[in-house]
């Protein structure tokens, strides 16, 4: 069974906001209908928005990194919103594993935000239906686009190719191997909802230089010199 | 979690509606015993009638919670897996077997079908439906309390505690109003019915009491470690991803200071538990007829206040992204 999702590569995330505003773009002129802002220009706006990027502080000054942190909806293998909606509008898709919400039968009573624990959902202020990620599944279905673009929003959006696409059950696909290889990890595995979605943890790219480093120990040349000299000038003159 | 007093009025309203149908079905079989005096079919059609309409409001009160209500018969369709869904089924079934016990006693079919021994149980109509009604109305606190027990990372609500105290606090509210009812009414059921109603709210100040012991020292599962999935001691939030609030930060937060929580928590402690018992106490020995009222509404605002605090204290892991604005 394929399940889709997006690997999310903490060491080159910039943070520069590209995925939130090409998913807001996207999903608010689409299938989703429009994303609602409020007050957009006065003291308190409000808006929704499936996708946010947050920053973390590691360390203490002035050791620290700075973590941003995209986050949408992780599409959980095992998606505890889905069973606690009473009318089925939250559904995991069985071919492609996306969790979505069906808008025309949503009633809005927050059950399934209060059911998730990553804080995902939004409850749109003016449809009043509840409105998440949908990892963009009019492009990522639309059979007319070129391959290529068959991508989330964000995914074709982001700059420095911080997010990865694909089937993360399918052994071979580049999300796997990332994951495989580089120690993608889960949000909040205590509570067993196993997210689809993975990230890729901050890789330590340190240089180590020891004294040998920098000590010419032998000339590697003169070493594997095997000629018999005769009181020419050899190599020997031009290297030292 | 952010208090909604729709939920609020909900909860308790219904608690209420339970706890009263619960003590009228108690009142009649004791009756029927003949352990206390038969009361007129009058009574019981009208504390129904009261039974009826506060599970009303309740409901109704519930469509202020919804963003979509003209979509709310919807809810009915997922029972197989969600608690809510099964509430809204129990919640009717129950309000028709109200309305069907007041409507029994109102035409006076309670002409018993068999008698068991020598007039030792009568078994009527009203009994069936009653006795019956009396099961419903446990379901129904099941599923009312599930909705917050089943949730299992808000960890102040995953516990069968929950479910203990919405049973007592319904059962003692509807024991206390049943009190007040007959006090109102001038019968002599005042004493049968508040004595019950001091031993539910004994009982649930020990399950409330055990719930606030538990809550107070509550081991996070979730942590920021946990959350963005980077093992370090001194992490901390910068930025949530925008300047202003959202449903995220609306949502899950009560937006009050912690001394406001610790007031409402005393506040309900005072109201809910020693000064309705104290009440029903003094009416006992002065054979008043207001002070059973007035220890009913007195519990029912402070269980107005408790279920406020319920929801304030509970702490949903999601607000671990949503803590700081820069």
């Amino acid at each position: 069974m394929t399940q889709l999702a997006l690997v999310i590569d903490l060491n080159v995330c910039v943070g520069c906001h590209a995925c939130v505003t090409s998913c807001k773009q996207w999903n608010t002129s689409g299938w989703a209908g429009p994303m609602v802002d409020e007050n957009p220009y006065d003291a308190d706006p409000t808006g929704t928005f499936f996708n946010r990027v947050q920053t973390f502080e590691v360390g203490s000054y002035p050791n620290t990194e700075t973590v941003h942190f995209p986050k949408s909806c992780l599409h959980c293998e095992d998606p505890p919103c889905v069973p606690v909606c009473p009318t089925g509008a939250s559904y995991k898709r069985e071919d492609n594993g996306v969790v979505l919400v069906d808008y025309d039968k949503c009633i809005g009573c927050k059950y399934c935000s209060w059911a998730c624990p990553y804080g995902v959902r939004e409850l749109d202020a003016q449809q009043k239906v509840m409105k998440k990620c949908t990892l963009c599944i009019d492009r990522i279905t639309d059979q007319s686009l070129p391959e290529a673009e068959r991508k989330p929003a964000c995914v074709l959006a982001c700059p420095t190719s911080a997010r990865l696409y694909g089937d993360v059950h399918d052994p071979d696909s580049e999300v796997s191997i990332a994951i495989r290889e580089r120690g993608g990890y889960a949000l909040m595995p205590e509570w067993g909802t196993q997210p689809a979605n993975h990230y890729l943890p901050r890789q330590k790219n340190r240089m180590h230089i020891t004294e040998d480093d920098l000590q010419r120990v032998d000339n590697p040349l003169k070493k594997e010199d095997l000629t018999v000299y005769h009181g020419e000038e050899t190599l020997e003159d031009v290297t030292w | 979690m952010h208090p909604a007093f729709s939920v609020i009025f909900l909860t308790t309203l219904l608690g209420a509606g339970q706890g009263l149908f619960l003590a009228l079905v108690t009142g009649q079989v004791y009756s029927r015993i003949h352990l206390i005096e038969a009361q007129s079919s009058d009574y019981y059609l009208f504390g129904s009638l009261i039974a009826f309409a506060l599970l009303l409001t309740g409901l109704v009160s519930s469509f202020f919670h919804l963003g979509r209500p003209e979509r709310a018969w919807r809810t009915a369709t997922k029972w197989r897996t969600s608690w809510l869904s099964r509430e809204v089924i129990v919640l009717p079934l129950l309000m028709v077997l109200v309305a069907t016990f007041g409507l029994i006693h109102w035409m006076g079919w309670t002409q018993p079908f068999v008698v068991a021994g020598e007039d030792a149980l009568p078994v009527d109509a009203s009994l069936l439906v009653g006795v019956f009604g009396a099961l419903v109305a446990f379901a129904l606190f099941v599923a009312t309390a599930m909705i917050y027990a089943s949730v299992k990372f808000l960890q102040e609500w995953a516990s069968p505690l929950t479910v203990f105290n919405f049973t007592f606090f319904g059962l003692a509210s509807g024991f206390m109003l049943a009190a007040a009812y007959s006090a109102f009414l001038g019968n002599d059921l005042v004493t049968f019915f508040g004595t019950w109603a001091v031993i539910f709210t004994a009982i649930a100040f020990l399950s409330r009491g055990a719930s606030l012991l538990r809550n107070r020292r509550i081991k996070y599962r979730s942590n920021l470690k946990t959350a963005i999935g980077v093992r370090h001691q001194g992490i901390a939030q910068t930025s949530q991803g925008f300047s202003a609030g959202s449903f995220n930060t609306r949502e899950f937060f009560h937006h009050r200071g912690p001394r406001t929580l610790t007031m409402v928590r005393s506040l309900f402690m005072v109201l809910v538990f020693p000064v309705p018992v104290l009440l029903i106490g003094l009416a006992y020995v002065t054979k008043s007829p207001n002070l059973p009222i007035l220890a009913f509404l007195i519990q029912y605002l402070g269980l107005v206040a408790e279920r406020w605090y319920f929801f304030a204290e509970a702490q949903h892991p999601q607000n671990l992204y949503y803590q700081r604005v820069s």
